[in-house]
């Protein structure tokens, strides 16, 4: 029933309404509430999995699904949504929240962090720090963090967030400014989250994690909006180091846990869903806020993971620089459902906004700002890969518009993990890594081969196409100068 | 015969088990997902923890079967190659046999973030049962 098997077909972009060059739509047939609509160029769309356009499709026919079924240029297929899905509910019109809409690893994102120096600086102590960072900063398959939590204090952490973790003098108070809702989301329930979830984190706060998860050092090699980099206090040569991680185990097991139940009851409403991964239930109803309220406590639990690893990448970094100092750039997550304010047709509403492999990019104004981004913009924070370079951009007024104020969120795979496995191995990628300058440090030979540069698709096509779309605009380039994989 | 394998996804991993019963199959599923985080025939089989999961269909029962392990795992920070399985109707009693993680020798490559209803399926293909979805990692 559930089998599918013409994976990798592509869609034909004749087959869509071209609204504008990065706009594509998939007009309102059937059981759609809403259309389709696809921010991409013509290469990208054509380069994505017909099954992506299934996904929007289904997504599109959820009650209560507000002006459209969005899809982010690296869209892929995913599970329930396509990865790179936007959509937003209101309760008030039967809208659902859905555990397919977020995925296991909640609020997933990445922290971009200012080093106060340059490269020529950073260059020749450059190995020391990259193995300092490797050998201290938990990562890798089964890696315990340094600090381990009992009952009470999850149940804290998972209402605190990143706040909790600075009480703890896990960072500075500064640092919480520079986090969406300033480190902490309102409406986490613990009571909601299994003691399965809770003891899956015992040991596991402040690890990485694996697969693509990653710390970086990057060094700003383009500038393209002088004032915006201004305003982030980026320059040409900056250091910078990034986190890529999620919530670990717990947030794993909340997503496991509301997959079942979610399922369960989206069986019990008779909700037409067209695919058991939307597991959904009305916002309103007990199982759609229970859901609310551990996802909400899946976020904090990503927030504080990504707090405490800040707290040792200052450690390490000053250790090792000591005229540097570390301070927040931002944090983005992009896997969640929030709850945002949004005017339609000149009406504010209330909505549920689900971001699956996409991340908030809010345009300037939003009081949510930081005071010294608020005229620019809100930093969005786009990953690409080892070898390659990341992005940073800002939120537009029109992406607040046309997508909830919503952008990309990596390059998205263009290779299966098995395939690019067959094609190189770890030990080659990092040696050819090095001769282009990028010091890679791994847990894992197959792991790294799982993530080569080549199995992903091309950033700067999908970040382009994001500020071609004006879902964000470019403010700089990020180019690895060493990596540390989980 | 072939017992398990894994098959591509774009950004996942599908893992497949093969089996002349359901017993079989759901248990070879399991190797295939450890198959994915370690090397299984370096993981050797000296304690054992059982898992009992219940679901509305069977293949509602294999996702549960395989997140409870998963589940274990992560608290436990153990890893499995051996598993048995019983199902009476929408009941599943398993066990499974394995050891400490020991990331140099398992050669550990990626964690399992759990198993979803994406090409989820338990079906009979000439005889034998065929049990498949796609992990998230």
């Amino acid at each position: 029933m559930y089998e599918r098997r013409d994976q990798g077909r592509s869609m034909d972009p004749r087959t869509l309404n071209k609204l504008s060059e990065h706009l594509w739509e998939i007009p309102r047939t059937g059981d759609m509430k809403v259309p389709g609509r696809i921010f991409a160029s013509e290469k990208l769309i054509s380069d994505m999995d017909e099954k992506v356009r299934e996904q929007v499709v289904n997504v599109a026919c959820l009650p209560g699904i507000q002006v459209a079924s969005m899809a982010m240029p690296d869209a892929h297929w995913g599970y329930g949504f396509p990865i790179g899905g936007v959509a937003a509910f209101d309760p008030d019109e039967g809208g659902i929240i859905s555990m397919g809409g977020v995925g296991f690893d909640i609020s997933c994102g990445v922290r971009t962090m200012k080093t106060g120096m340059m490269k020529e600086e950073v260059l020749p102590r450059l190995e020391v720090l990259v193995d300092q960072f490797y050998a201290r900063v938990p990562a890798g398959v089964g890696s315990e963090g340094l600090i381990k939590m009992n009952a009470a204090q999850i149940d804290e952490m998972l209402v605190g967030g990143a706040e909790w973790a600075v009480k703890r003098g896990y960072g500075v108070k500064e640092d919480l400014a520079y986090i969406e809702e300033q480190g902490r989301v309102d409406g986490a329930d613990p009571s909601r989250v299994s003691d399965t979830a809770k003891k899956r984190q015992y040991r596991e706060m402040g690890t990485l994690g694996s697969g693509n998860h990653y710390l970086e050092v990057q060094v700003v090699d383009e500038l393209y909006d002088e004032k915006a980099a201004q305003a982030m206090g980026l320059r040409m040569d900056a250091v910078v180091i990034s986190i890529h991680c999620g919530s670990r185990g717990l947030g794993h097991q909340i997503g496991t846990d509301y997959l079942r139940s979610l399922a369960d009851a989206a069986r019990r409403f008779k909700l037409p869903i067209k695919d058991r991964e939307l597991a959904s239930a009305p916002i309103t109803s007990p199982e759609g806020r229970a859901y609310f309220g551990a996802m909400s406590a899946g976020i904090n639990c990503a927030l504080a993971n990504r707090q405490i690893i800040t707290h040792l990448v200052r450690e390490i970094f000053t250790e090792v620089c000591p005229e540097g100092r570390v301070t927040m750039l931002y944090d983005i997550s992009h896997n969640t459902c929030k709850v945002e304010t949004h005017s339609i047709k000149g009406k504010k509403k209330r909505l549920f906004v689900h971001r699956k492999g996409a991340t908030r990019a809010f345009g300037p104004g939003q009081i949510d700002l930081p005071r010294e981004y608020r005229h620019v913009g809100q930093p969005v924070l786009i990953g690409g890969t080892m070898g390659t370079a990341s992005y940073i951009l800002t939120g537009t007024e029109e992406g607040m518009e046309t997508a909830f104020g919503s952008a990309c969120h990596g390059a998205g795979r263009a290779m299966s993990r098995t395939q690019a496995k067959r094609q190189w191995h770890g030990r080659d990628i990092v040696r050819s890594l090095a001769a282009q300058g990028i010091m890679v440090r791994g847990h894992s030979y197959s792991g790294i081969a799982e993530e080569a540069p080549e199995s992903y698709k091309d950033v700067t096509e999908v970040v382009d196409a994001a500020h071609r779309a004006n879902l964000a605009r470019k403010v700089a380039r990020v180019r690895p100068l060493a990596c540390v994989k989980g | 015969m072939k017992q398990y394998e894994t098959f591509e996804h774009e950004a996942d991993i599908g893992i497949r088990g093969y089996g002349d019963t359901p017993e079989e199959a759901f248990a070879n599923a399991a190797k295939a997902m450890y198959s994915v985080m370690v090397e299984l025939d370096r993981v050797e089989q000296k304690q054992f923890r059982g898992v009992n999961v219940s679901a509305d269909d069977r293949e509602q029962l294999l996702v549960e079967w395989l997140n409870a392990l998963l589940a274990v795992s992560d608290i436990e920070r153990m890893v499995f190659s051996r598993f048995e399985v019983r199902i009476e109707g929408n009941r599943l009693a398993g066990t499974a046999w394995g050891e400490q993680l020991d990331r140099a020798r398992h050669q550990a490559n990626v964690e399992v973030k759990g198993a979803t209803y994406h090409l989820l399926s338990v079906r009979e293909q000439d005889g034998r049962y065929v049990v498949q979805c796609v992990v998230d990692v």
